[in-house]
This record gives structure tokens, C-alpha cells and sequence, in this order.
């Protein structure tokens, strides 16, 4: 009996050690959850930006179906990973478009330095009364400084094939 | 040491239509009116321009820079005016897009720099020669254009003991290292001696096809009139892809190129035979690539044959002076049957990776059958030289199940087109691992971006978090003095009425 107690006592004691020797920092599902999100920082599913998203899907709060520029593929993944139905993605939260940038029409731009502030990566060059630029390489199709441009003169362009990102296509001929 | 050859797994025996184009003697080719030079080399190494529109070139001229280690220089081939630095063009890639081209409208005169030969190039250390190797503008030309002062780099962790010279042309139709071997072997032999010398090693294999006869016999003859020892010639037998780099050379040490890994990590190095000549005419002669022979072959071209062709040159040129086409080709192939790829237009120019330009005929051309369902025969695993498991890669590349295709090594597949071959239901099967290894390749990059995004805005966050906490703070600030002084002037009015009562008091 006191041998068992004993035991006992020393697993506990054990438990409690590897409990605090251990100890993970942070929320390691709401990384893994964010490392699949494609990191927009858009805001189209309700939380500002992608790592309050994760978080809110890893606490149960939100479902995995709100994020459009992640699209189907980016349901799978989360499907997969929480070990969930994956279903399609919710309209309302936007529609799955193709990759854009933004670009700004540089003669029409009275430098506000609005679009600046929007965004969410500082992918945007500027100053005031100066006009605006956007650094494409930098920038995630986010479409946050659309709205604020006092003078339309931000549009989005989609990405081209070009040398450098084409793609081999899949084979057309699929009936087999 | 090495007297016994080793079989490769798999692989095809394919007619070779060889005799095609070798039964023309080597001619070269007219110089072109305008030369063009796609500035873009590979996927993120683009070549930056030195010379502007309106300026005169000489041949071996500079004329963009690189500045990623995966680049060379692009050298003019001959001389001329700049005519335009960034103009899209049609350029030989498979998707058919344009790309940005450097353009030589030249003036018949061909005048060159001065050349710094070199008598002796026992005397240059290792480093100085991948200097002139990589100054020079070579890149392999069997077909890949890696740079080759790289390749020949392999780096204090890579042993090497063997260098194997490249001659075994093994897809069908191409023949321009035979027509090479045959008419320059010396120089083959002496390139092969300097990179003994630069890889300071004992021996080499110069490999040829068994079917290369002629090239096989002059060979011989260099090494025998250079008195070279250190070198040997060994035929290989005819199975397709043999001439690939890692078959070849397990076919000759039976040394296997682990998965994922170069010759280099067996101790290997291996150049083809035009890029062993092209090292020794830039080191020796002092002459940069601006040349390369091209096979210009196929049932819809008049004249096939084997020409000498500088750098730049557009196909059409070669066609021309090839008497044109016989019959409307149904396909202009750059590179072979089973690895090229299909040009949308005759006015690309040649590039260095540019061995042949297949003119082909309906006949050649196997139509597009109709896919029908795999029905598991494992015939393509029977022929891959990889030893990889085709229709498994078929199925996950179809599915696009791509985490599956990279644990079936599908980065091993050399994309020789065998399995395709012998599929009974004409399943596009290279097409499918083409297809998903772009896709891979693009959801990495995708991932690196995002990594980029992630950072970015996290900084954005954490400087907007500190300007926050400045403001409160200096808000605070001034809120302490405030109240200070506040307190003050009370304290001061309390000093003064009770100076005031105290005086009351007094009183």
C-alpha cells in the first residue's frame, strides 16, 4: 500500500515536472493553422487579418470555410489538418478570384497616403502630397486599399503568365 | 579499372534516324541579318544589358550581364548595331509566351575583340580557369544550360575521381555531337585534358554510342596522336536514355546517383562533348561561345544536316539555307522527339541548349490518340530508367495528391518520355508529371511568399503596437506635468492664503 502511494507520488511528481520542463509556448494548432493560410491579411472572413483567423478556428470559434483567397485548396488543407468535412467555402465572406496585384494609376494619384495606411503588409511607397506606388513583389491581392482611394485611381490587376511563373498545363484530355 | 559497362534499368531500343542528317557534311551557316538573345536564362535569372540602342558590337563582345550565380554573360556572336535592349520576341520555351530579347542587326563584317590566347594552360590555377569557363559564356550544351563553371565546382565536401566526357547521343535524330566527334575530336580530347587539370585527376571516359563508329575512330586517333593516356574511349550499348547523365555513368562505373543527389556526390563529373570542346577553345584559343553545331533534320525539311551556328541565329535562317520546307511541317520540335519540346514559330533564335531543331512530317508526328484508362499493366515501370513507379506518380499526379507524388521521388523523373511510349492506353504520362511538378514548384514559392507576407505584417503590427505605446506615453507625459503643475499652483495659492491667515492669525 505505502509502496503503491509511493509510486504514485513519484509519477506525480514526475508529471508535474515535465508539465512545467515541457511547456509549449503559444497555440502550436493556431500556428499549423496559420502557416496554411495564405497570409492575404485581406480580412474577408471576419477577424483582422490571418492569425486572429487561426486563432478564432482553433479555439472552435470560427469555421474553416471564410477564407476565399485560401479557395478549395485551402479548405482541404484545413479539412486535413483538423481532421473535419471539408465544405465549401461560405459566400459570404467573397469568392475565390484569381491572383491579383494592385496597381496604382500614378497620374491620377493626388498622394493621400491613404491607401498607405490600408496596407496591411506596408507593400505601398509614398509620401504625402507625393504619389503612390505599389511594390508588386510585395504586395498579397489584399484589395484593402481599393476603398479608401479617394480618387479611384487603384485598380486590380491580375497576374499574367509570364517566362518566369508559367506553369506546365494538365493534360486537356481527361477521358480516361 | 573501369573495363566492364553495367545496364541501367529499363530504357527503350528507338529507331535512331541517325542517317538523316550525317549523311550531309558539317556546313555552317549564313550569318543572319539580325541575332536575337532572350535575355531570360532560366525561371528568375534574367540578364541585365550593357549596351544601348544605337551602339556597335564586336564579336566576343560583352553584351548583358548576369548577376545570379545560376547566369553567364551573353556574348555577341557577331558584330553589329544594337537595335533594340528590351524587345519581346518569340523565344524557345515551351509555353510559347514572348520574352524580353537583346537584338544585333548585324553588318557582315564580323569583326572581332582581340583574343588572349593561352600556350600553356598548365600554368592557370583551377580557379582562374572556371573564371575563363564562366567569362567565356559556357553553359552544357547537351541540353540543359547549366552553367559549367558551376558544375565543375563540386566543392571540398565532393570528392571527385572521375571525369566522364559526354558523347553518347542518344535520342533519336540528334546528331550533332557525332558530327562534332567526327570533325573535332582533337579538340574534344584536349577540352577533356584541361579538366583533368582542373579537377586534378588521373582518368577519364570519354563515352560515345556503339553506333558511332566514325566518331568512335577519329576519337581514338586524337588520343593516340596527342599521346593521352589518362583518357579512354568506351562505346556504350544503343538503349535510349543511356546518353542521360546519370544512366550513363551508372552504365560505366555502375555507380547509382543517389535520389536528389548529383554525380559530384559519387564522384563523378560529366560534360558533354560540346561544352569539353567549347572550354578548350575559350581557355587555349581564347574564343568565347558564340557558336554551336545544330541538327537540323526531320521528313519536312529539303536538306537535312548538321550546322555550324552562331548564337542568336532564328530558325528560319537555318531552315532557308536548309532549301526550306519540303512539306508544311506538322511540328517544329526543338531538341529531340522523346525531350523536345514544340516551337509556336520559326522566328525563335538559337540558344546554346538549342542541339536540333526536328522539321518533322505527319508522318513522324504520332497523333494524339485518344487517352483511355490505365489498366495497372506496369509496362512503365518495366522501362523507367529511374526505377520510379510511373503509373503510382500517374495517379497522384492525376488526383493532384502532390505531398504523395514527392514521397514517390517524382523530382527523380528525368521526363525521358519512355513510360509514355509504351503505354497501351496513350496515356500522356509526361505531360501529368510535368504538370505537377510545376505545381509543386508554384506552392512553394507560394508558401515562401506568404512566409514574406506573414513577417511583413507582424512588423507592421508590432510598429504600430510601439507607436501606440510612444503616443500613451508621451500623453502621459504630458499629463504628469500637467497635474504637476496643477499641484504646484495650488500648493502655491494654499502657501499664499495661509501666509494670508497666518498673517490673519497674527493680527
Amino acid at each position: 500500500m505505502v509502496l503503491i502511494s509511493l509510486v504514485f507520488a513519484a509519477f506525480g511528481v514526475l508529471l508535474g515536472y515535465s508539465a512545467l520542463r515541457f511547456k509549449v509556448a503559444g497555440d502550436p494548432i493556431a500556428d499549423r493553422i496559420d502557416a496554411i493560410l495564405p497570409q492575404t491579411q485581406c480580412g474577408q472572413c471576419g477577424y483582422p487579418g490571418c492569425r486572429p483567423y487561426a486563432e478564432a478556428i482553433a479555439s472552435g470559434e470560427a469555421d474553416i470555410n471564410q477564407c476565399p483567397p485560401g479557395g478549395e485548396a485551402g479548405i482541404q488543407a484545413l479539412a486535413d489538418l483538423l481532421g473535419v468535412e471539408p465544405k465549401p467555402l461560405n459566400a459570404a465572406h467573397g469568392q475565390e478570384k484569381p491572383k491579383s496585384v494592385a496597381v496604382i494609376i500614378e497620374q491620377d494619384c493626388i498622394g493621400c497616403t491613404k491607401c498607405i495606411q490600408a496596407c496591411p503588409v506596408d507593400a505601398i511607397l509614398g509620401a504625402a502630397k507625393h504619389m503612390h506606388t505599389v511594390i508588386a513583389a510585395e504586395c498579397t491581392g489584399c484589395e484593402l486599399c481599393v476603398a479608401p482611394c479617394p480618387v479611384d485611381c487603384i485598380i486590380m490587376q491580375p497576374l499574367m503568365p509570364t517566362l518566369d511563373n508559367w506553369q506546365w498545363p494538365s493534360p486537356q484530355n481527361r477521358i480516361h | 579499372m573501369f573495363d566492364r559497362l553495367w545496364r541501367f534499368h529499363g530504357g527503350l531500343k528507338l529507331p535512331g534516324h541517325k542517317q538523316l542528317s550525317l549523311s550531309h557534311p558539317l556546313a555552317t551557316a549564313p550569318l543572319s541579318e539580325q541575332l536575337i538573345f532572350p535575355l531570360m536564362q532560366r525561371p528568375g535569372v534574367t540578364a541585365k544589358p550593357l549596351v544601348a540602342v544605337g551602339e556597335r558590337v564586336l564579336r566576343g563582345q560583352v553584351i548583358a550581364q548576369a548577376e545570379q550565380l545560376l547566369g553567364v554573360p551573353i556574348i555577341a556572336s557577331s558584330s553589329g548595331t544594337i537595335t533594340a535592349i528590351d524587345e519581346p520576341r518569340a523565344v524557345p520555351h515551351p509555353s510559347g509566351l514572348p520574352g524580353p530579347c537583346l537584338i544585333i542587326t548585324t553588318d557582315g563584317l564580323d569583326e572581332a575583340l582581340p583574343v588572349h590566347p593561352c600556350a600553356d594552360f598548365r600554368a592557370l590555377s583551377p580557379q582562374a580557369i572556371r573564371e575563363k569557363i564562366r567569362a567565356a559564356g559556357i553553359v552544357g550544351l547537351g541540353g540543359a544550360a547549366f552553367p559549367s563553371a558551376i558544375k565543375l565546382t563540386p566543392g571540398p565536401r565532393r570528392p571527385i575521381d572521375l571525369l566522364v566526357v559526354n558523347g553518347a547521343e542518344c535520342e533519336p535524330y540528334i546528331t550533332c555531337d557525332d558530327q562534332l566527334l567526327q570533325t573535332q575530336a582533337h579538340d574534344v580530347v584536349r577540352g577533356a585534358q584541361i579538366l583533368l587539370h582542373l579537377l586534378g585527376l588521373q582518368q577519364g571516359i570519354i563515352a560515345v554510342e556503339a553506333d558511332m563508329q566514325a566518331a568512335e575512330t577519329a576519337l581514338r586517333a586524337a588520343l593516340t596522336q596527342l599521346g593521352e593516356t589518362r583518357l579512354t574511349v568506351r562505346a556504350v550499348p544503343v538503349v535510349y536514355p543511356t546518353g542521360g547523365e546519370k544512366q550513363l555513368i551508372y552504365a560505366l562505373t555502375g555507380r547509382e546517383t543517389p535520389s536528389g543527389g548529383i554525380p559530384a556526390d559519387i564522384g563523378v563529373i560529366c560534360q558533354n562533348v560540346g561544352t569539353t570542346a567549347a572550354i578548350y577553345h575559350a581557355i587555349v584559343r581564347g574564343e568565347p561561345l558564340i557558336e554551336r553545331i545544330v541538327t537540323v533534320t526531320g521528313q519536312a525539311i529539303r536538306q537535312p544536316q548538321n550546322l555550324r551556328v552562331r548564337i542568336g541565329t532564328p530558325i528560319k535562317t537555318l531552315i532557308d539555307y536548309c532549301g526550306g520546307y519540303r512539306a508544311p511541317p506538322s511540328r517544329l520540335i526543338m531538341g529531340g522527339p522523346m525531350m523536345g519540346f514544340a516551337l509556336t514559330s520559326d522566328e525563335v533564335p538559337v540558344v546554346k541548349a538549342t542541339n536540333c531543331i526536328l522539321v518533322a512530317s505527319d508522318r513522324e508526328v504520332v497523333t494524339e490518340k485518344v487517352a483511355q484508362p490505365c489498366i495497372r499493366c506496369g509496362a512503365c515501370a518495366e522501362v523507367c530508367p529511374v526505377e520510379l513507379l510511373p503509373q503510382q506518380l500517374y495517379w497522384y499526379s492525376r488526383a493532384e495528391d502532390l505531398e504523395r507524388c514527392k514521397t514517390y521521388n517524382l523530382f527523380d523523373c528525368i521526363e525521358c518520355g519512355c513510360c509514355e511510349v509504351v503505354c497501351p492506353s496513350h496515356i500522356p504520362l509526361v505531360q501529368y508529371y510535368r504538370s505537377s511538378k510545376s505545381k509543386i514548384i508554384q506552392k512553394n514559392q507560394e508558401a515562401e511568399k506568404a512566409a514574406i507576407a506573414r513577417r511583413r505584417h507582424e512588423m507592421q503590427l508590432a510598429r504600430k503596437e510601439k507607436e501606440r505605446q510612444e503616443r500613451a506615453e508621451r500623453a502621459k507625459l504630458k499629463k504628469d506635468a500637467l497635474a504637476k503643475k496643477k499641484a504646484l499652483d495650488e500648493q502655491r495659492a494654499a502657501a499664499q492664503s495661509n501666509d494670508n491667515s497666518d498673517t490673519d492669525e497674527l493680527k
